[in-house]
């Protein structure tokens, strides 16, 4: 019997008998078979390579939502969507909810066609840098080698830790997730490969709770026939590119010469290349110099409805702003960017005084920018970005006198981290009962 | 068109052309200054469409005309002309082209027909009225420095010429905030202004009429229409448009309340502020002070690169306090002060900070703390 955990179904001559295997439960590690010879679980993870592999993608299951349904536990088994009232776009939806084909970035409007029993949730910041933080903790305690990409997701490597935890990486992972389960109430799903593009791909084989490993010896089988926009980083245009070129595959993709890529798709060209043959050197970096955060969403059909783009545009400035607080960054340049139905691509940046890092900072701008463009929609995609990076040691400093509000929604986003980071958990429920 | 004019007079009245014209445009004509002559009298006309200015100088016309030439080469010409020299302009509209001439130098200049340089529409002005040029220069030069540059808030990109009630009745006040610092500087109100309706007066606008203010002697006509303002002296006259935009409500910006009160030599407090801000290299260089019992700490903790401290002997009677600032905020505001003290206002670490000169309440600045 192959188990869940394996994502690829030919056997490679290993023999089943010796293939290393762990359960996610009880973190026993044993030798191949249905269930967990000491604890009975199904939840198993066997793989040949199973426990020489080192470079991890963990990934939280619908973050927002389970946090929300963590601390609203009335939320448990109804559908969630997490998104702000009159900024109709959905930030996160819960499982429950995406069985209905809730989608984030999908307008409110049309989840709640879809899922008109879900309970819309606002966004609570706070409360998910607040779980984020704890969750990067328990990561600490693995490895120094972490590379956050926002609140919910981030690389470790673990290359070297088997001898100070005593267990091996894929060991000290199940042990994560099954930490955040019981101590925070969260679950993540976990990608296990030899290099981060891989850990990425295996992270969402399995959601949720999942635990997917690519080994080395079946990745080129692995990919064969899989679509080229698993690359992380190929959104529309690219694919669009990659299409007239007759990629589809990367089957497809194997057979172009590494300079007739470069010469078509430039250093993107090169990384496709390598990507083919599932190779990814980048380094796992919590330190790798960021020039710029940014984000961008496609939309299902064109649009121009400025209450939706609006949506949007907070949408992204807060996932921005996930990612700056994930790395301890912030920014002074904001960007908007957007592609009208015709291609052209308008973008519009201003740069703040002192950088930031609030997702309300990034949002008013950002909108700012959109008012000033006459309406020249309907558009086919949107993005928000952050350059001009710093230490978010320089962010928010100074107030603004015409704008009070802001002060006092930055200082009391800022005094609940502060307070959550000192006392804890805990302290996330005194800070409910005061909002 | 052939004229004759001292190279002295020529370069003021084509500096203050060149000046407005904007360096990168996409408009040839926008490039070129309009030449008008006409009587005994020449004048240079430059736009960039949302000022307007013309400067008018004696000359010897030997032949009325009007063409446009490259505001920038030609005031490059003549400032390199040497001193006293006479310089005659002569325009031959078929060859396209304006020769200038002056001793032994000879330039021909590519032209542009007069009839493409766009004339700023003329306007009704609701209000006229005349002002000394050392108010007028008060009022902006005191204001000027808390322009907002931040484009997506336009209304904030330039300073706010109106009428409002001060502690001795009407004033004519300007107010200037970048949302961090604010600058409100009242003068008497001249006759004729009452009833002006409230203009935010560009950048730009305010930077060229400081070359109409230069001599305390003249009086400048100033004239304002919902759109467009217009600054005139004898020679020069700047017309500009305003910024379409609502200037927010400043007064409750304005603290009220602050009772902890500071009393520094202005220049001291800068140049202290000055010296310890140099150990830090950040853009926003945060500067704390502490304050005790007639004593005044100033401190910078730049972890990368160090640390500096400096003590001040003030007048401080009030609770223990400390708060940070922006150093260059700091600095700014200091200079503005024109006699001995400075006198601080503030409530807490976390308000707004007040400023004023003595009892003075004439000009009144507002300061936003930075967390240190």
């Amino acid at each position: 019997m192959w188990t869940r955990g394996s994502v690829n179904r030919p056997d490679f001559g290993y023999h089943r008998a010796i293939m290393p295997a762990l359960c996610r439960d009880c973190l026993h590690q044993f030798q191949t078979g249905p269930r967990c010879p000491a604890c009975r679980s199904p939840r198993i993870v066997s793989h040949p390579e199973l426990f020489d592999l080192t470079i991890a993608h963990m990934d939280c299951d619908a973050f927002y939502a389970s946090v929300e349904k963590r601390d609203n536990p009335a939320l448990r088994d109804q559908p969630v969507i997490i998104g702000g009232g009159r900024r109709g776009v959905v930030s996160t939806a819960c499982y429950i909810a995406r069985i209905k084909g809730v989608r984030s970035a999908m307008p409110m409007f049309q989840a709640l066609k879809l899922c008109p029993e879900a309970v819309v949730v606002k966004p609570r910041m706070a409360a998910y840098v607040e779980a984020s933080r704890a969750i990067r903790a328990m990561m600490d305690d693995l490895t120094p080698s972490i590379e956050p990409l926002s609140l919910d997701e981030a690389f470790l490597d673990l290359a070297g830790t088997a001898r100070l935890h005593h267990a091996p990486p894929a060991a000290m992972l199940a042990r994560l997730t099954k930490r955040m389960q019981s101590e925070l109430g969260l679950t993540g799903s976990i990608g296990l490969s030899h290099n981060k593009f891989l850990a990425k791909v295996a992270s969402d084989l399995d959601k949720p709770r999942g635990f997917s490993v690519i080994g080395a010896a079946e990745t080129a089988a692995f990919l064969h026939d899989k679509p080229v926009r698993l690359i992380w980083g190929v959104g529309q245009a690219m694919q669009a590119a990659l299409d007239r070129a007759g990629i589809r595959t990367f089957a497809d993709l194997l057979r172009w010469d590494r300079k007739d890529l470069h010469a078509r798709f430039g250093a993107m060209g090169d990384r496709l290349w390598h990507l083919a043959r599932g190779q990814d050197h980048r380094r796992v970096s919590a330190h790798a110099p960021m020039k710029s955060i940014s984000n961008e969403t496609t939309f299902f059909e064109d649009t121009s409805d400025p209450d939706l783009l609006d949506g949007h545009i907070w949408r992204l400035s807060e996932k921005v702003s996930d990612r700056a607080k994930a790395r301890n960054l912030a920014g002074r340049v904001v960007t908007l960017k957007l592609k009208r139905a015709n291609h052209t691509l308008l973008t519009r940046r201003t740069s703040l005084h002192d950088p930031t890092q609030f997702a309300d900072r990034i949002y008013r701008t950002a909108r700012d920018l959109f008012d000033q463009l006459a309406n020249q929609g309907p558009y086919r995609l949107i993005g928000v970005g952050l350059s001009d990076i710093s230490a978010e040691t320089t962010a928010d400093l100074t107030g603004d006198l015409l704008d009070p509000d802001a002060a006092k929604r930055g200082d009391a986003e800022r005094a609940a981290d502060r307070i959550r980071a000192k006392f804890g958990h805990d302290a996330i429920l005194k800070g409910r009962a005061l909002r | 068109m052939k004229i004759s004019i001292e190279r002295g007079a020529l370069l003021k009245a084509v500096g203050q052309a060149q000046s407005v014209v904007e360096r990168r445009n996409t408009i040839p004509i926008l490039a070129n200054v309009l030449i008008e002559a006409e009587g005994n009298e020449v004048s240079f006309r430059a736009t960039d469409l949302d000022i307007e200015v013309v400067d008018k100088a004696p000359a010897q016309v030997e032949r009325a005309g009007a063409t446009t030439v490259s505001a920038v080469t030609l005031h490059e010409i003549v400032r390199k002309l040497p001193d006293g020299a006479l310089v005659t302009l002569i325009d031959d509209s078929s060859a396209g082209r304006l020769t200038v001439e002056a001793g032994r130098s000879n330039f021909s200049l590519a032209t542009l027909p007069k009839e493409d340089f766009p004339l700023m529409a003329s306007s009704e002005y609701d209000t006229n009225f005349s002002a000394p040029a050392p108010v007028l220069r008060r009022l902006f030069d005191k204001s000027k420095f808390a322009i907002s540059t931040e484009e997506t808030r336009y209304y904030l990109n330039g300073v706010y010429l109106h009428v409002a009630t001060g502690d001795s009745g009407q004033v004519l006040r300007c107010v200037a905030t970048d949302g961090h610092r604010l600058a409100r500087i009242d003068a008497p109100l001249p006759s004729g202004a009452e009833g002006m309706a409230g203009v935010i007066v560009p950048r730009k606008t305010v930077n060229e009429l400081r070359k109409l203010l230069e001599n305390d002697e003249t009086a400048i006509a100033v004239s304002v229409s919902e759109t467009k303002v217009r600054f005139a002296t004898p020679e020069i006259t700047l017309t500009s448009k305003v910024i379409d935009g609502t200037f927010p409500d400043y007064t409750r910006v304005i603290p009220q309340g602050n009772t902890r009160k500071l009393v520094v030599d202005a220049a001291e407090f800068a140049q202290a502020v000055d010296r310890v801000a140099t150990v830090s290299s950040e853009r926003s260089r945060a500067v704390k002070l502490s304050l005790d019992e007639d004593r005044l700490i100033l401190s910078v903790n730049a972890p990368d690169s160090g640390a500096a401290e400096e003590e001040l002997g003030v007048a401080y009677s009030d609770e223990k306090l400390e708060i940070g600032f922006n150093a260059k905020y700091l600095l700014e505001i200091a200079g503005q002060v024109d006699r001995e003290n400075a006198v601080f206002l503030f409530n807490s670490s976390g308000d707004p900070t007040l400023m004023r000169e003595g009892d003075d309440t004439s000009a009144v600045y507002v300061v936003m703390p930075m967390r240190v």
